[in-house]
């Protein structure tokens, strides 16, 4: 699948309010097509694990119209961040958008932002 | 209650300026004009970082100013390579005295512009950018374009102000004198209003571009049956539309800048207007993010020569995003100590460079508690600019508009902070 990070509203009104659990609800979420979730095997409210070369990140599958199948959408912040590389191939830009991942179910937990941070190892 | 008009809102780089407020107690108590984002700011969160902080054996404790200015001024003072990233959420006065500071400390000095529209940037100094003002849009634009681009979520109030909803002086009918056409990878909130809404697959965006251009110029008989997914009757048809437009308008969002090919895009995009000028009148804007990102650029060219990752570790200013931006010197493990101002970059960077962020030295100056501040080893807090603080930003089409100052804050303002730090970098080094 492809992976696309960016902003959404609820993302926006929390920018904020980062140690807050409605961020967490915002952003650590995985929007997926219906015919994907279908054949990931996974419901709304359960949880994804999404691994691209740069790492892995569990978050909570959401359905969204929005995306046409083959499209992982998980709002900017530090979940999304997880999975992304830091190169920035000689612009000063790492690549946000478009990152090859794979997106499977999992009975792990979402991880809270501190404890997040903390297994970065930051 | 006390109303206060024309207040301009410090969230997005669309700096609505017909925003009320209500305020009781010295607290903004109700908001009329804003979007959802914009009005959450301003109501302000019950989270504040409520005192100085200096880390000792792991955890804060709780300091003066004076101290934690001190502490400041030492570790950027004894820093071989200083980053001082951030800058967007915050005045045009405090860039001035952090682009001195940067400069007195021989650092590297970037915004958020960097991991947004640097790619943007880069791309106008090798193209230009044939653009206009919103008001202009606003006024006389019939054919919107947004591309990358979804303000539906991330600039609430850009159609109803300055675009396809807005009623304009030749546009009376708002939307109804307009045609909306959105390119993006998901049909997103924005794409559902088009009249035309065109899918591309990601990381295709540069082969539409240029084969728009070839069909504009008349080459359309080179062009496969698909290109990015689109079918190519889509791309004439979008051809047509923009030949036909009394004025159109491309909008370009991170999904030009962040996807591959980052500024190539861009030249693509900008190219395409210049192509387009042959046939009708045709600009393009890129979608600010922060609500201050363009000031901080404009105030950075007009004191150093140039918009973003300036480095004077040579005593003068050299730039070279590729190796002078944020995420270059953090990814290479290159600095040795950060100030982070206006701004949560271990929210917003990739991982690998938030780790190296943690191991260094760090001091941020922010109003709220954020993940960057989780890490920090001194923590500064800061009155919210165009909220407790007045002061100058710059919109998305670089109009510089005046900030107010809603209400009484007990913290002092990035740019008092900073004048104080870069006053004790003075004399550490023996410069004052």
């Amino acid at each position: 699948m492809k992976l696309i990070t960016g902003r959404t509203i609820e993302q926006g009104q929390n920018l904020e309010n980062k140690l807050s659990e409605e961020y967490q609800k915002a952003v650590a979420v995985c929007e997926l097509n219906e015919d994907d979730m279908k054949e990931i095997g996974v419901s709304e409210g359960e949880n994804v694990k999404v691994k691209t070369q740069f790492g892995e990140i569990v978050v909570v599958a959401k359905k969204a119209s929005a995306n046409p199948k083959g499209i992982a959408f998980i709002p900017m912040g530090p979940w999304a961040n997880a999975v992304i590389g830091g190169d920035t191939h000689g612009v000063g830009m790492p690549q946000f958008k478009g990152i090859d991942a794979e997106v499977e179910k999992t009975s792990e937990k979402v991880l809270p932002v501190k404890e997040l941070m903390k297994s970065l190892g930051v | 209650m006390p109303t206060i008009t024309d207040v301009v809102c410090p969230l997005c780089g669309c700096l609505c300026d017909n925003i009320s407020v209500e305020v009781e107690d010295n607290a903004v108590k109700k908001v009329s004009g804003a979007c959802a984002v914009g009005r959450a700011k301003l109501l302000g969160h019950e989270s504040r970082i409520r005192s100085p902080m200096i880390r000792e054996g792991g955890e804060f404790r709780e300091c003066s100013y004076e101290e934690a200015i001190r502490k400041a001024a030492e570790i950027l003072a004894a820093a071989r390579r200083p980053l001082l990233y951030g800058w967007s959420s915050t005045v045009c006065e405090a860039h001035k005295v952090g682009i001195l500071l940067a400069e007195v400390l021989g650092g590297v000095i970037d915004n958020t512009a960097s991991v947004c529209h640097g790619p943007t940037v880069q791309a106008v100094q090798g193209v230009g950018l044939p653009t206009c003002t919103l008001g202009e849009v606003k006024n006389r634009a019939d054919l919107i374009i947004y591309w990358g681009a979804n303000p539906v979520e991330a600039h609430g109030n850009h159609m109803r102000r300055y675009s396809y909803i807005s009623k304009g002086w030749f546009r009376p009918g708002g939307k109804k004198d307009r045609k909306l056409v959105v390119v993006d990878v998901r049909e997103t909130r924005t794409a559902k209003m088009a009249d035309l809404f065109i899918k591309v697959e990601p990381n295709k965006d540069y082969l539409v571009l240029a084969a728009l251009r070839a069909i504009v110029n008349g080459f359309a008989d080179v062009i496969p049956d698909e290109v990015g997914g689109v079918p190519k009757e889509r791309l004439v048809e979008l051809a047509e539309m923009m030949k036909k437009a009394q004025f159109g308008i491309i909008f370009f969002g991170m999904g030009l800048t962040q996807s591959r090919y980052k500024h190539n895009n861009i030249e693509q995009a900008i190219s395409l207007v210049r192509d387009l000028y042959a046939f009708t009148k045709f600009a393009i804007m890129p979608m600010r993010g922060h609500y201050n990102v363009t000031g901080f650029n404009q105030v950075c060219t007009w004191q150093t020569g140039f918009p973003f990752a300036v480095d004077f570790a040579r005593g003068y200013a050299w730039y070279n995003p590729g190796e002078t931006a944020a995420n270059d010197v953090l990814s290479r493990k290159e600095c040795d100590a950060a100030l982070i101002v206006a701004s949560d970059p271990a929210a917003h960077f990739p991982a690998e460079s938030v780790k190296y962020l943690a191991k260094i030295p760090l001091v941020v100056i922010d109003p709220y508690p954020n993940l960057t501040t989780e890490i920090a080893d001194v923590v500064i807090p800061s009155a919210i600019s165009g909220i407790e603080a007045e002061g100058t930003a710059y919109r998305m089409d670089k109009v510089p508009l005046r900030l107010k100052k809603l209400v009484d804050s007990e913290f002092m303002t990035d740019e008092e902070i900073l004048e104080r730090i870069l006053d004790e970098v003075l004399k550490i080094k023996g410069l004052r």
